[in-house]
């Protein structure tokens, strides 16, 4: 069961979505998505372009953040939008912390709404892709 | 070397371009390519894997999780795989960084859709910033699907410096 518009309340905190890439993961989804930039697991690439190591693909954020949504609002409510700028890098191996905020809470349209800030967060604190969404809730 | 006298990063082919729409591509959504989607962002909800289990929750097959529309299509006879975005600039610049991805859904995307893309550039400008000199470019894409219905938007930022 996902949430209910009902027991939203603005200012509240959605469960955190706990994310941890191994490299296996990061080769999941450069299939999964049809990205294959090298720098996402080929140690010796990163480093020849400046990195310090294989960095975690944006567009794998982005999807996380998707997945904490969809985790919250379940089968029944639907995710209306998610965006989230790239801001810094995250690393294989390293937490990867999901979260989001309910900034507003509506009806338009007929629609239950819900507006929230979301992030990625990594393990010194530093919101890596920073991001809002809407989401309609039954 | 002054600054101010040196030419726009963006050529007037660049700016010609903004606003024109790519050819359209289409995009199967297809049971293999969401279970696979869905398995590498972690996904654990049943609907993305089992057909009985997306039609008890609504669906009429496996729904395309948030973030599957960025898969691009494979062509390996298409001329150039870079999008009209990725026109040269007036001084080359090395490096590409995904700045953003912002998609607004507007109804459900599910496996057995046919949907068609077009794209184009919706803004190009230039930036000095922590990277040194960069163009930052936003690409919209719309999604369609065989009822003709708007199924989602897609709007990305690529950094180049």
């Amino acid at each position: 069961m996902g949430a209910s518009w009902d027991d939203v309340r603005e200012g509240m905190e959605i469960p955190t979505l706990e994310k941890n890439c191994n490299t296996q993961q990061l080769v999941h989804w450069a299939a999964g998505s049809g990205d294959f930039y090298q720098i996402h697991y080929d140690h010796n690439f990163a480093e020849a372009t400046g990195l310090p190591n294989i960095i975690v693909h944006g567009a794998l954020k982005h999807a996380f953040l998707g997945q904490l949504l969809h985790d919250w609002v379940g089968n029944e409510g639907r995710i209306k939008r998610v965006g989230c700028s790239y801001r810094g890098m995250d690393f294989p191996d390293e937490d990867i912390h999901c979260k989001g905020v309910v900034t507003r809470k509506y009806e338009e349209n007929g629609e239950k709404l819900v507006d929230l800030e979301i992030w990625t967060e990594n393990p010194e604190g530093t919101r890596t892709s920073p991001g809002s969404a809407t989401v309609q809730l039954p | 070397m002054s600054d101010e006298t040196q030419e726009s990063l963006i050529t007037d082919e660049m700016r010609a371009s903004i606003g024109r729409e790519s050819e359209p591509t289409t995009l199967e959504v297809d049971k293999t390519s969401v279970r696979m989607f869905a398995r590498s962002v972690g996904y654990t909800d049943p609907v993305y894997y089992d057909e009985a289990a997306a039609q008890a929750a609504g669906y009429r097959s496996l729904p395309a999780p948030p973030g599957y529309l960025g898969t691009p299509v494979f062509n390996p006879n298409r001329r150039s795989a870079r999008p009209q975005g990725m026109l040269e600039p007036s001084r080359p610049l090395k490096r590409v960084l995904n700045g953003g991805t912002d998609v607004e859904y507007l109804t459900d995307i599910c496996a057995g859709d046919i949907l068609t893309s077009v794209s184009a550039v919706s803004s190009i400008e230039e930036r000095k910033g922590r990277l040194g000199e960069m163009l930052i470019t936003t690409t919209k894409t719309t999604y369609t699907n065989q009822d003709g219905e708007v199924v989602a938007i897609m709007t990305g930022t690529g950094i180049r410096y």
